[in-house]
């Protein structure tokens, strides 16, 4: 047990951009002749040998460049990054979809991977020979599947339909029978890609729960999410992907928080930020964007400082500002009241407070634009995208965690008739519903 | 830890925290929870890999699930289903007959004896497997992309999965045959255990030829249009509807590197009893065929690395 279970070695993996296919007749005719002559081939995303200088090409892109880590047996690791830092081709290479360019990996016992949950499936057949498809599909035999069958039923909690063809399923029970097969798996190490940002909440509870036992069992888990709280809540040790390596590695606080500086500019200096709009007046510049603090506990509020440059004489201006969740979903916007320009020519600074963040917990990044008050926001002077980064921390009161799958605000459920007397049915003393812990789509 | 974790109304959920308790419980269980110790080493791939049959031999429960979902999907939703194997070669023989039985007077230059509706069945059949399972074969990968790109198994199995759908086919139209012999009174002779070898070339022949052109349809498509037409082409270049003596002698060494002429002289012959077919001839569709099988496999087995990449 003491050898890694999972050891990733001077990883990379080279794709070529563009064209997926070969292309033309005459590049394939080139490669032949060019493999006929001994020569090495220049196409493709194979035939690298480690050690030789892969011919780097233009157009040629390494989604993984010399990455190299280790996993110890039993442990948990989330693997973060934004999107394009290679983190779905490291788990195709960990799962051996495709493979690798230059570098090993050695995985000790059997990997399961779940990039998606229900491959396999086909509409025609029914609920059982889908699990037993699916199943066999993963690695297990059918001798296992029928052992294991009244489990995976059970846990799916389709039986009823279990001789129905799947295309009769709604995409939930689709979702839930997939999982509950791929929850009964037992490998010694298991991949898991974003598969908890489908299904209801319902659903990824049961699947976080389902594999937080997994981990429980001695068993590797390497799971990839958007979902800042749930690798927070699941693993204790993360890797940020950047550019294809790994650049943070350590406990999942540290990298989270890493993250969420890395992932917008810390200084708050957006004078030469690349300016996501064309067709910016330019009358107004936002120099500096900074929040007075990056933690806010859930509820609360938050305070925006910004410096503004005037070019040329300006009429009143409105800041506006989205929040964007961390997968960068647009979650909230707003605009504030009019703000007379500083004189042209000079600085001024503006302070923005949004009050009474009921977002749910996570991290956050905005677009902030100053916009002409006139012209009703068709006016736009400057907008900065993924600036202002902040973390909503903590739970609304009583609800002891957050699920993607809940949504990024935080109802305000009151009773409408203080003390619920006219049905007997309701027991709360408290009139607030989400301090109660019922999770609120469990009625659904 | 769990119980601050796990959201309330907790009760209503059959699963999570007894998860671990309740394998350990059932002593069955242990076997398959049992850690397994075994190392796979993951790298770029690298000369010419072989096939790895120990590994096909682990996923054969997926290879007879893939087959019988193939089959299941293709006769599930048709209101003629199996009789669709029925429907295709008895119209095709007819129209053989009528055409070129007696038309182009292919009848004369059968073996006496020997209808030419019986003959031309006996072409038809094994060239109709042959047909449906490099139709199918060819097809297989990109069919497959769905699993390919999600999850690992040996590739080889998408390919050999879709040679069981022709063997049903196969299957109805042999109770076909020994009806139409019946009806010709036509016993077999001993030749008749030689069968299943020829069927089993034939179905090589469509492998060989499967493997390669499902996996140059992984990155050019046109295969996979251009593989129906050629295979309706080569009908004619093998003794389906005339018998291989049409073929001058001088041109019988290339007529016979066509896998599928060495296989449908067997066919016939083992199930007609008639003068048996020159061995030479036949081996050297043999050795077409293997030849064929080999390359087929190396090629597959070099490209299906990148199968995830370029589908």
């Amino acid at each position: 047990m003491s050898a890694a279970a999972l050891r990733v070695a001077g990883l990379g993996k080279r794709y070529q951009l563009g064209l997926t296919h070969a292309g033309s007749l005459s590049e394939a005719a080139s490669r032949l002749t060019r493999r006929l002559r001994g020569l090495p081939p220049v196409e493709a995303p194979v035939d690298a040998a480690p050690g030789t200088d892969p011919a780097d090409k233009k157009g040629d892109f390494w989604a993984l460049k010399d990455l190299s880590f280790e996993v110890q047996p039993g442990e948990v690791v989330g693997v973060i990054g934004r999107n394009g830092a290679g983190k779905s081709t490291l788990l195709k290479i960990l799962s051996r979809v495709t493979s690798p360019t230059v570098g090993e990996v050695r995985v000790r016992g059997r990997v399961g991977s779940l990039l998606e949950v229900g491959t396999g499936f086909h509409p025609e057949l029914t609920g059982r020979e889908n699990v037993y498809m699916n199943a066999t599909l993963l690695g297990m035999s059918k001798r296992e599947v029928r052992a294991k069958l009244d489990e995976i039923v059970d846990f799916s909690g389709v039986e009823k339909f279990l001789d129905t063809p799947v295309k009769r399923y709604s995409s939930g029970m689709k979702v839930r029978l997939g999982f509950a097969v791929a929850a009964h798996l037992e490998p010694e190490v298991l991949i898991v890609d974003e598969v908890l940002s489908v299904g209801d909440a319902e659903f990824q509870r049961k699947c976080l729960g389902k594999m937080k036992d997994v981990a429980g069992e001695g068993r590797t888990v390497l799971f990839v999410s958007h979902n800042a709280s749930a690798v927070r809540e699941l693993t204790s040790r993360a890797l940020l992907l950047s550019g294809g390596a790994v650049i943070q590695d350590g406990p999942t606080s540290d990298v989270l928080s890493f993250y969420r500086d890395s992932s917008t500019r810390g200084d708050g200096n957006v004078r030469s930020a690349e300016r996501a709009f064309s067709g910016l007046s330019g009358q107004l510049r936002l120099l500096e964007a900074r929040v007075e603090q990056e933690e806010v506990p859930f509820g609360g509020s938050i305070r925006a400082e910004l410096e503004i440059e005037s070019a040329i004489l300006a009429g009143e201006y409105t800041v506006g500002i989205t929040i964007f969740s961390q997968n960068d979903q647009p979650v909230a916007s707003g605009f504030s009241p009019s703000i007379s320009p500083p004189a042209p020519g000079s600085t001024g600074a503006a302070g923005i407070e949004i009050s009474a963040l009921r977002l749910a917990p996570g991290n956050y990044h905005c677009t902030v634009s100053l916009c002409d008050a006139r012209s009703h926001s068709t006016l736009l002077h400057d907008s900065i995208s993924n600036t202002l980064s902040f973390a909503v921390v903590g739970y609304p009161v009583g609800v002891g965690r957050w699920m993607q799958g809940w949504g990024g605000v935080a109802l305000n459920l009151v009773l409408s008739d203080a003390g619920g007397t006219r049905t007997g049915k309701i027991r709360h003393a408290s009139p607030v519903l989400v301090g109660r812990g019922v999770a609120p789509n469990r009625c659904a | 830890m769990s119980s601050t974790l796990s959201p309330p109304a907790e009760t209503s959920s059959p699963l999570p925290e007894n998860g671990a308790a309740s394998a350990g419980e059932r002593p069955g269980e242990l076997i398959a929870t049992g850690f397994d110790d075994r190392e796979t080493v993951i790298r770029p791939p690298s000369g010419w890999p072989f096939p790895d049959f120990r590994e096909l031999w682990q996923f054969r429960d997926l290879l007879s699930l893939l087959t019988l979902r193939s089959i299941a999907v293709r006769y599930r939703q048709s209101v003629l289903g199996v009789g669709w194997a029925i429907v295709r070669p008895v119209v095709s023989v007819l129209i053989f007959t009528l055409i070129f039985g007696k038309a182009a007077g292919f009848e004369d230059d059968l073996p006496s004896g020997v209808a030419y509706p019986v003959f031309a069945f006996l072409g038809l059949v094994p060239w109709m497997f042959f047909a449906a399972a490099l139709g199918g074969t060819v097809q297989s990968v990109v069919g497959g992309s769905d699993m390919l790109t999600k999850v690992y198994f040996p590739r080889l199995v998408l390919p050999l999965s879709n040679l069981g759908v022709a063997a049903v086919d196969l299957g109805i139209q042999i109770v076909l045959v020994a009806l139409l012999m019946a009806w010709y009174r036509i016993v077999p002779t001993a030749a008749i255990v030689a069968l299943p070898a020829f069927l089993l070339l034939t179905a090589l022949a469509a492998l060989a030829g499967g493997l390669s052109l499902t996996a140059l349809n992984v990155k050019y498509r046109d295969v996979g249009q251009a593989v129906p037409f050629f295979v309706q082409a080569g009908m004619y270049l093998s003794p389906v509807i005339y018998p291989p003596t049409f073929i001058p002698e001088k041109w019988s060494a290339l007529y016979y590197l066509n896998p599928m002429a060495g296989a449908i002289e067997g066919v016939r012959w083992s199930v007609l009893g008639t003068d048996p077919p020159q061995w030479g001839y036949v081996g050297l569709s043999v050795v077409t065929t293997l030849a064929l099988l080999a390359g087929g496999l190396i090629y597959f087995k070099r490209t299906e690395s990148t199968f995830a990449d370029v589908i």
